[in-house]
């Protein structure tokens, strides 16, 4: 008989424990061997003993923790299963940032999916989330409420263009979280044509060096840190959420203020920041990717992890699923980091 | 509708004005008539048509959304309009969006019973901005933090004429408004400006700079009370009788009691400025009450009987800008204060006075006048060249206004919040406090007595945002409580009671004078020194 996935993949306080395999997923605490779905700092933690992820996000991880980062670091590649245990584990793409990865567990046919976080769609600096059928799918739920639709991600940076154009002489000052979001801003700008220098917060380069060495074109960039007032008028420029209304933000000459986050949805939100140019440009599947993704996976069972909960456990409840919330501490609510 | 719903959305996150104005004129270059005309009329509120209320916008949503999504994101978002707009589900493929002209005109044919299907159809076929812009339409009131003076402005920018002229001809026109912008893209002459109601540009004064008053010629200048009220424009033509704001707004309907008394005693055809007042129900002649009892009355759109007759409104005047038919702008105010004098003694209403001259022949001896004037009403005087025509807009000389000195009361800084747009990495607002007897009589407390967020230099900010940062106790959102450790002198125009402040007092126009760096915060003023401001 084929054991229900309840049995052998259980949320405990450090995070979620996997007994037969003897692993974590995502670990909130340093634990013996872990297995890490992305690099944001809420999933990818150090100090574990030993840790298994995709090449890209190990690369990211020694670039974040150097010789902090784990014990020991295995990368292991999509597609292919690797044995812990007695676990069978396949990572899958799940279209979140560079190197992010859901994680198919098999045990004595019995098979879970652990979404990680993910987004459905395409996005030019990773690669695109798979759906994979079994028994039991773990999601997120960052954005689970029907009100929060991205809309494209073109019309989004249509916004922050036609705004360049309209005010010519101020700064864009753009709020990215440093891994992923700001490599897609940048990536979707130059898509639609932007060949500008785009100019980056110190806390930005690091990672930006990063993807263009894994193969991400990203254009013409330069520090924001050392360029004077006048040479950033009109350009756009890319830092922290934290930094964009704070000090940091006082070098540049009257910013238009723009944040990249999916609950610049919410207009009240966006305004409760200080926020003069919201961009709705998210790595995070929204409602309608979320319900979609439990169609497309067609588990008859869902756990829903961080975010929120009751809602997506009603989606998936009318149709026609068993779902549960499935508590585990530790992540943020807000997106990326 | 989509330009349109992408300029409402750009309006509401821009704070500054000038971005505002830039926007707006972004707009009008680029949308076509008559739809730009709507979108004027919407920004000023000069649009009417059958609107939707928010049981039928519910109702409609809750047959396309699961009751309970839809409870669970209301609570989220907490605004039906927005909700509904994110929530509304996306229609596979979509009917070409609407024009704004088209939903105008429709809805303005439509009856009651015919909006809410003309809705959901609208609904379906726009994306979610053009959703919410539509709902905010349809509801009434846009709320994007837009005066209809600042339209008329970028109206001004967009066809790089003088303000004053758009103000002129303003109340002329009609939306969708094809002659105004025919006329602001040099395809037509300047559209004739109808006699009778229209609204009037008015002239404004400068601020006295005291030490300016060595090189005035006291005998060149006429005086008079600075009445502390509304500044309001009476035009009259036949049975219609309009009261102009400042801002060219149209604020009768709110003083339905003085439009009638007026138009009651006869036809009345004229123009003139003066100050809308409410009088004291305990006195037989037409006394001004505190500012207080005017503010109860302004910002209404309807007004009770029992309001009308516990704050009677009166006009106090002191311009004629036009007698019947005649113009008498180009007039010397000399002349003009003459022309005003006979008008009101040959045709005398019901709550309508002069507002007098103030005799003086030296600046000292009405430098003394003021000092003494702390009755009820009286801010401070006015100064006006005899020789003066009245012009448009404010010009430089002709008129001062001379505010008697302000209040000023030492208080202790309690909250910071940051400032928006250019300030927004500063904490640029303050709320200060005062120190009142604990009421278990253990010691004194500080209790919050007003906000200020301006009145000190650019230089200034920067060392009251690195105080406020080094001396925070407590963080709230965008709010950071200090210690008590610094005193502002904060000045004020006068102090009135308030049910809805904690200390009991509020101030009118509170700005940061002086910030004592050197005074210890024992030393701060109490509210009882506030209290004893507030005129009896």
């Amino acid at each position: 008989m084929t054991p229900h996935p309840e049995t052998w993949l259980t949320p405990r306080p450090e995070g979620l424990w996997c007994a037969p395999g003897g692993f974590h997923i995502d670990p909130t605490r340093p634990v013996g061997r872990a297995l890490i779905t992305h690099g944001h700092g809420d999933h990818a933690r150090s100090g574990h003993d030993a840790a298994l992820a995709t090449p890209g996000t190990i690369a990211i991880m020694r670039a974040r923790y150097g010789q902090d980062a784990a014990g020991s670091l295995q990368p292991q590649g999509y597609g292919a299963p690797i044995r812990v245990g007695e676990v069978d584990v396949t990572f899958v793409p799940a279209g979140h940032v560079l190197g992010s990865a859901q994680v198919r567990l098999a045990y004595r046919g019995s098979v879970a999916v652990v979404s990680g976080d993910y987004k459905r769609r395409p996005d030019p600096t990773c690669a695109p989330f798979e759906p994979v059928p079994c028994d039991v799918f773990v999601t997120e739920a960052t954005f689970g409420l029907p009100v929060f639709r991205h809309p494209p991600d073109g019309e989004e940076v249509g916004k922050l263009l036609h705004s360049l154009e309209v005010f010519p002489e101020r700064s864009h000052v753009v709020g990215v979280y440093a891994l992923g979001k700001c490599q897609r801003v940048i990536a979707l700008l130059r898509r639609a044509g932007y060949d500008r220098p785009i100019y980056l917060h110190g806390a930005l380069q690091e990672l930006c060096d990063l993807y263009v060495r894994l193969g991400v074109d990203l254009g013409d960039l330069r520090p924001a840190t050392v360029a004077d007032k006048a040479a950033l008028k009109g350009q756009v420029v890319l830092a922290p959420p934290s930094a964009i209304a704070d000090r940091w933000a006082r070098r540049l000459e009257d910013p238009v203020v723009a944040l990249a986050s999916g609950w610049m949805r919410v207009r009240q939100r966006a305004k409760q920041r200080g926020v003069e140019l919201p961009l709705v440009i998210s790595d995070h599947a929204d409602w309608d990717e979320l319900t979609r993704t439990l169609a497309d996976v067609d588990a008859p069972e869902v756990w829903v992890t961080h975010g929120r909960e009751e809602a997506l456990i009603r989606a998936a409840t009318l149709q026609g699923r068993r779902a549960r919330a499935l508590s585990l501490v530790g992540f943020d609510e807000e997106e990326g980091e | 509708m989509k330009p349109f719903a992408r300029l409402l959305d750009a309006l509401i996150f821009t704070p500054a004005r000038n971005g505002k104005l830039a926007l707006i004129e972004d707009y009008l270059r680029h949308a076509p008539d008559p739809d730009r005309g709507y979108a004027i009329a919407a920004l000023t509120g000069d649009l009417s048509f059958a609107r939707a209320k928010p049981a039928l916008i519910r109702g409609l949503v809750e047959e396309r959304v699961d009751a309970e999504l839809f409870r669970w994101s209301y609570d989220y978002v907490g605004d039906l309009a927005e909700t509904v707009a994110l929530i509304w589900p996306e229609a596979d493929s979509r009917a070409d969006a609407p024009h704004l002209s088209a939903v105008v005109e429709r809805l303005h044919r439509a009856g009651r019973s015919e909006v809410p299907a003309l809705l959901a159809g609208w609904l379906d076929a726009l994306d979610s901005t053009g959703r919410w812009a539509l709902l905010k339409l349809i509801t009434g009131g846009l709320r994007v933090g837009v005066s209809a003076g600042l339209v008329r402005t970028a109206l001004a920018g967009f066809g790089k004429v003088e303000a004053a002229a758009i103000e002129e001809v303003w109340h002329g026109l009609a939306p969708p408004y094809r002659d105004l912008f025919a006329w602001l893209e040099g395809r037509a002459p300047m559209p004739a400006v109808t006699a009778g109601t229209g609204f009037r540009p008015m002239m404004l004064a400068h601020p006295l700079d005291e030490a300016d008053l060595a090189t005035l010629d006291p005998r060149a200048f006429r005086a008079e009370w600075k009445w502390d009220g509304a500044r309001v424009q009476l035009a009259a033509s036949g049975g219609a009788i309009r009261l102009y704001s400042r801002t060219g707004d149209d604020i009768g309907p709110a003083f339905p009691d003085l439009v009638a008394a007026l138009a009651e005693a006869g036809p009345l055809h004229a123009v003139a400025d003066g100050e809308l007042l409410v009088a004291r129900t305990d006195r037989d002649d037409l006394a001004p009450a505190p500012f207080a009892e005017l503010q109860q009355r302004l910002n209404r759109k309807s007004v009770t009987a029992k309001m009308a007759s516990e704050r009677p409104a009166f006009l106090r005047l002191y311009d004629l800008l036009f007698e019947g038919a005649e113009d008498l702008r180009g007039l010397a105010f000399g002349v003009r204060r003459t022309r005003l004098e006979s008008w009101i003694a040959r045709d005398p209403r019901p709550r309508i006075d002069l507002s007098p001259l103030v005799a003086f022949d030296t600046w000292e001896e009405l430098a003394a006048l003021r000092a003494k004037a702390r009755e009820d009403g009286i801010e401070g005087l006015m100064l006006k060249r005899a020789d003066s025509p009245y012009v448009a807009g404010r010009p430089r000389g002709p008129w001062f206004k001379w505010k008697r000195g302000p209040l000023t009361v030492d208080a202790v800084l309690m909250y910071a919040q940051r400032g928006h747009g250019k300030r927004s990495s500063f904490y640029s607002d303050y709320t200060f406090g005062c120190w009142r007897p604990r009421t278990d009589g253990e010691g004194r407390e500080l209790v919050p007595v007003g906000k200020a967020y301006f009145g000190f230099t650019d230089a200034e900010l920067v060392e009251l945002d690195r105080w406020v940062r080094n001396h925070t106790v407590n963080r709230f959102g965008p709010v950071r409580e200090v210690e008590a450790g610094l005193v502002l002198e904060v000045a004020c125009d006068s102090v009135q009671r308030s049910t809805r402040h904690k200390s009991g007092v509020a101030m009118r126009f509170p700005r940061v004078s002086r910030i004592r760096w050197d005074k210890p915060v024992e030393e701060a003023d109490e509210v009882a020194t506030l209290e004893r401001a507030i005129p009896a």
